[in-house]
């Protein structure tokens, strides 16, 4: 009985380590294939480890690499990433802390109705907005710019960001809210005195899981976004399937690093609040 | 003490002001949403090809959308890459949960390896996926560098194999996803239940088997819903790997909806095919959440 015991821990030891392995192999890959020399790759193979490191592959992932008719790199769609997400966070966020207060706090008349009107939001394929929206975007003179970009993913934000808030500040007992306001405090003193001081983790929670999802879109990029307004998940498609006489794979997987980095270093730092959003978003709706 | 009784006792801009606040959002969603979907909805009844063009031309873009070779490949590709990602990424994703959930020494760590890919973009997944399974000098050397010099590994490059591809990339990316869902469920669960079976001399799998997952029921709808989401929206992966092709073997709804309305001036049946793809995860959407709604008022 014990040894078939030890013999079952063994095997399940077995088959986690197994499947780290799994997960962990094409990381492995794109490191050890970005720092290989294209004649290295050649004689090698995919797991070889690399006999020679160089960084050629990055610089010119960064740089110089061709994505399509330009050959300026990465660089350019990094920032325009940088330059979109940002404020697309921090806006759906705020307004999405806001439309959670109001929808559990605050509620009135028709509110639960504009929840759900607002909740199914979640769900469409954005298919079904793309047509319209390109057309909107050419009369506010946001067509093909970062602004536009940005407008859009705050938009499409909404709906998630107001699930998140209006979920967790369900949980904030309500006679928290009376007491505050039999001391004579309003809409946003509650607000920002009792509410927010309360809201670190699904601020987190929020930031994170917007982050994510704006960072690594690419139907947004490649359906409002062109030339020198391109996000980076864009960039890294153009100069993965531009065709050029050599394929540099060494190249395309330094700018898939390049294009992850971001994500995972959050991913790394914050991987709690990460799994959270999931975990959240998932079991609520 | 004062008594508040509601709502008359706050002031207009207290009555006001929620309402005040919530607008902007509920306008942008009346407009952006539910104008755009009637928008749309309305552009799939028009002549439009190149350009939006309102002549009303009926059923005319759906009937081009049924007749079309490609969007057959699209749905039945749909279906392949749905039915395996779904059924691989939970039998994956479960079997590691359970694992877990054995009291594992670096379960921490191994839990941050196994949910990375989901930090991940499906760009990122797609390319570095592509280079892999490329035929050249990716798995295919590697299996002739052992010594097995008449494997063969040609699926991204063969029109009859591409779709699978996808479901390979699918699966790495999202399985650590369904782990993490069921491993929450799992440590919802009582632990006396199991260990009354273990005094009952039930064995370890058919406890699981028996009594864990059919506890965890709530957890398997939800996660079937959400992988069920993530199939019929995926875009991304597939631009990333295949581009749809060779050819257009591995079209998706959502590719084939991007063709059409961007790349091939045919935007009537773009519009009609995301009218299809909303029906789609309306069916699917709507009833799950009238049931969830429905329940969450009754507890």
């Amino acid at each position: 009985m014990h040894d078939q015991n030890k013999l079952w821990r063994i095997a399940l030891y077995g088959v986690l380590l197994y499947a780290a392995v799994y997960y962990l192999l094409p990381l492995y890959v794109m490191v050890t294939t970005s720092v290989k020399s294209m004649d290295e790759i050649r004689a090698g193979n995919l797991i070889a480890l690399p006999m020679s490191i160089t960084f050629d592959a990055w610089t010119k992932a960064w740089a110089t690499a061709c994505t399509g008719v330009d050959c300026n790199g990465l660089s350019g769609y990094f920032w325009n990433s940088v330059k979109m997400v940002i404020p697309a966070v921090l806006i759906s966020t705020s307004l999405g802390a806001l439309n959670g207060y109001v929808l559990s706090k605050w509620r009135f008349k028709g509110s639960e109705l504009t929840f759900a009107l607002i909740l199914f939001g979640v769900f469409i394929p954005f298919q079904v907005v793309l047509l319209p929206m390109a057309q909107t975007l050419g009369w506010f003179g946001l067509a093909r710019s970062v602004a536009g970009l940005i407008f859009v993913h705050v938009v499409f934000g909404i709906a998630s960001t107001t699930l998140f808030f209006r979920n967790y500040y369900v949980g904030i007992p309500d006679e928290l809210i009376k007491a505050a306001r039999l001391d004579g405090a309003g809409f946003w003193r509650i607000f920002f005195k009792v509410v927010l001081p309360m809201s670190t983790p699904i601020v987190m929670v929020v930031l994170i899981w917007q982050f994510t999802q704006i960072w690594n879109d690419f139907l947004f990029g490649v359906v409002f976004s062109s030339g020198d307004s391109q996000p980076i998940t864009v960039g890294l498609n153009n100069l993965a399937n531009t065709s050029t006489s050599v394929k540099e794979y060494n190249v395309d997987m330094a700018a898939a690093i390049i294009a992850a980095l971001p994500t995972i270093v959050v991913y790394v730092l914050a991987g709690k609040y990460f799994v959270r959003g999931l975990t959240a978003g998932a079991v609520k709706g | 003490m004062t008594q508040f009784n509601g709502p008359a006792q706050y002031g207009f801009a207290e009555r006001w002001l929620p309402r005040l606040v919530l607008a902007p959002s509920f306008l942008l969603t009346l407009v952006f949403v539910y104008g755009f979907i009637a928008w749309n909805g309305y552009l799939s009844f028009t002549a439009s090809r190149l350009l939006p063009n309102y002549e009303w031309v009926g059923l005319a873009q759906y009937e081009t959308l049924f007749a079309n070779e490609r969007a057959w490949v699209a749905v039945k590709n749909l279906f392949i890459f749905g039915g395996l990602f779904i059924g691989g990424g939970m039998a994956m994703g479960i079997l590691l949960a359970v694992f877990l959930d054995q009291k594992i020494r670096g379960e921490g760590v191994l839990r941050t390896l196994y949910l990375y890919p989901m930090a991940l973009s499906f760009i990122v997944t797609g390319t570095a996926w592509k280079w892999m399974l490329n035929p050249g000098l990716g798995l295919e050397k590697l299996v002739h560098d052992w010594g097995f010099t008449s494997f063969t590994f040609d699926w991204l490059v063969n029109p009859d194999m591409s779709i699978y591809t996808v479901v390979i990339a699918g699966i790495w990316q999202s399985s650590g996803f369904v782990m993490a869902l069921f491993l929450a469920g799992l440590r919802g669960i009582d632990d006396s239940i199991i260990k009354a079976a273990q005094i009952d001399g039930a064995s370890l799998p058919r406890i699981y088997w028996r009594i864990v997952l059919p506890a965890l029921r709530p957890v398997f709808f939800s996660t079937l819903m959400i992988l069920a989401h993530i199939a019929i929206k995926s875009f991304d992966l597939v631009m990333a790997l295949t581009g749809g092709g060779p050819g257009f073997s591995s079209d998706v709804p959502a590719t084939f909806m991007y063709a059409s309305a961007f790349t091939r001036g045919q935007m009537g049946v773009g519009a009609a095919s995301a009218m299809m793809m909303l029906a789609t995860v309306a069916a699917i959407v709507v009833p799950y959440l009238y049931s969830e709604l429905r329940g969450s008022r009754n507890a």
